[in-house]
């Protein structure tokens, strides 16, 4: 595995060297070169903003296939509060939850059950005064790695402990192991992903060394399987074990909501996310308590591996979770080892100019000049997208002036009037 | 002798929605330079604080900044009614700010000593009926 991986991939037929995915990455992380759409690897943050732009659907994401299940004795299957939201019509979410058996699963673990575990540890952590205020939700991974790359400042207001994905994976595979005797490596803990982010975080975890998660497959390729079973299943199984809190998980707000205080931000959508971090850099607010922050327009259930508008799906999770009790899990009095983080979040500088503050300087007056000789419209046709961030790739040495095809028309000009002036000299 | 990096803002007067601009392009410059974050904390609260007290109390003006790996100057003028007592004008809680930026959440009477608070340096010259101009200055410890 390389330093970086990411959860996007691009297919080379399809990419037309347009600079759509280019202005939208939220972190200038994209470029064309010699035609096609590149990733700087190290600043991707794994929005899947540029899955979402591209009109050519040449961004395509990365995740597991669901035969993946074949590759272990005894598979579990960890489904995503935002998979609830995609069924019409869906009141018993134990009908789901027993397609899923049928599906082939030997056993199945509601990442809600592990949501409301979370949520409970957040609410103890905080009244405890363990945590620096704001705390930010580190629930949402492109949301944690975008703070470890351009907000240095906040890192320690992120929450310590791991997303729910990876403590159901912990909890479940503990017990599966006691429960059938098998060793861990033969028991496979799959989870049934609104979002590949989330395949980055289990192949590249922050907070940990190594995830518990085996294998991340994408709702909407379980979606038509589910949908045939569903229909198949009579008495469903008693299965469900999550309240309110957890469900509610599934979008924008329902983190936050969960831990009973008043005191809370709720923001999604990555420019929304962005501005907000930004104010909270600058201490602009200063009576909150939690801030909940998701990558995706409406939560998980915004993610580019659902198949359902996520207004609709948040709107159905609003209904499934009507009658259900608030909670159904709880911690004991001390938060579990498996919640919480066991690797410190680093800052990651990979936007500075240089290591060094005097060399950083230099580059940025040499990047000014640029600037100012460089025509401005911001056009993207030299494949960055804007004409600062190609003054910043010339001084980092990725690119020259000649990208630029205003320089090269006003060095066409320049010739032909050269040309021009040689023959009327020619004619006199 | 170091290289500097001067940034030039014109801070309008007249709208009051752009207040906050020039203090955001000199966190984002000074996060590409890969300067200390507290140093950029420091600068980005009290650039902030000094912005808006120009919209709000002095119609706009200039603001200049200097970059440089030992320090970050920022010096603020504008041309507005000036500060009548400065010792009363630095006392937390005082504020002689308008309703309608009340309302927003401005005009706590934090906005002189916060300045003061996160800077190094901080000199204020301030001629009644001419204009007021603030010159502060975050020094980058040197490790």
């Amino acid at each position: 595995m390389s330093e970086f991986f990411h959860s996007v991939t691009l297919d080379r037929d399809k990419c037309q060297g347009c600079i759509n995915c280019v202005k939208r990455c939220p972190t200038e992380a994209i470029r064309v070169r010699d035609g096609k759409a590149k990733i700087i690897k190290e600043r991707c943050i794994d929005c899947g903003e540029c899955i979402r732009i591209c009109p050519h659907h040449a961004k395509l994401p990365i995740f597991d296939p669901l035969s993946i299940m074949e590759d272990y004795k005894y598979t579990i299957a960890l489904p995503a509060p935002a998979l609830y939201g995609q069924f019409n019509n869906l009141d018993d979410v134990d009908i789901l939850l027993t397609a899923l058996l049928k599906l082939g699963f030997d056993e199945v673990y509601e990442i809600a059950k592990a949501a409301e575990l979370v949520s409970d540890s957040t609410r103890k952590l905080m009244s405890q005064g363990a945590l620096a205020k704001p705390v930010i939700s580190s629930a949402c991974p492109a949301v944690v790695r975008l703070i470890r790359v351009r907000f240095p400042e906040l890192i320690h207001n992120v929450l310590p402990l791991h997303a729910p994905i990876e403590l159901a994976a912990r909890i479940s595979k503990q017990a599966a192991v006691k429960k059938t005797g098998l060793q861990p490596e033969e028991i496979g803990t799959i989870f049934i992903s609104p979002c590949p982010a989330k395949v980055t975080a289990v192949k590249m975890p922050l907070g940990t060394e190594k995830s518990a998660v085996d294998g991340v497959v994408a709702i909407r390729d379980v979606y038509p399987k589910l949908l045939g079973l569903m229909k198949e299943v009579n008495i469903p199984n008693e299965m469900s074990s999550a309240g309110r809190m957890g469900i509610g998980w599934g979008s924008s707000g329902g983190e936050a909501t969960a831990l009973l205080n008043e005191r809370y931000l709720a923001a999604d959508g990555i420019e929304n996310v962005i501005k907000v971090l930004e104010d909270l850099e600058d201490e602009k607010f200063t009576d909150l308590d939690f801030v909940e922050l998701n990558s995706c327009s409406g939560g998980c259930v915004g993610g580019v591996l659902t198949v359902e508008n996520p207004y609709v799906a948040k709107a159905r999770l609003k209904r499934i979770r009507k009658y259900l009790p608030v909670s159904c899990n709880r911690i004991d009095d001390v938060i579990p080892r498996e919640a919480k983080w066991d690797a410190r979040l680093e800052y990651l500088p990979v936007l500075q100019l240089d290591s060094n503050v005097d060399a950083a300087l230099s580059k940025m007056n040499e990047m000014n000049e640029i600037i100012a000789r460089l025509h401005g419209i911001d056009c993207g046709s030299c494949g960055a997208p804007s004409c600062k961030a190609l003054a910043e790739d010339i001084v980092r040495g990725f690119a020259t002036e000649d990208a630029c095809i205003f320089n090269i028309k006003a060095q066409l000009h320049n010739l032909e009037d050269k040309i021009s002036g040689l023959k009327k000299g020619e004619l006199e | 002798m170091s290289q500097k990096i001067i940034m030039n803002f014109t801070v309008p007067g007249d709208d009051f929605t752009r207040a906050g601009e020039a203090s955001s392009a000199v966190k984002r410059a000074l996060k590409q330079l890969g300067l200390n974050s507290d140093v950029i904390r420091r600068v980005a609260i009290a650039m902030y604080e000094g912005e808006i007290n120009m919209v709000i109390h002095a119609n706009g003006g200039e603001i200049v900044v200097e970059i440089g790996s030992d320090d970050v100057q920022m010096i603020l003028t504008d041309h507005g009614p000036g500060i009548q007592d400065i010792a009363l004008a630095m006392r937390e809680g005082y504020s002689t700010a308008p309703d309608e930026v009340r309302n927003l959440g401005f005009g706590a009477g934090m906005g002189l000593p916060n300045m003061k608070k996160y800077t190094d340096e901080m000199t204020i010259d301030s001629i009644v009926g001419q204009g007021t101009t603030v010159r502060m200055v975050v020094r980058v410890p040197q490790s």
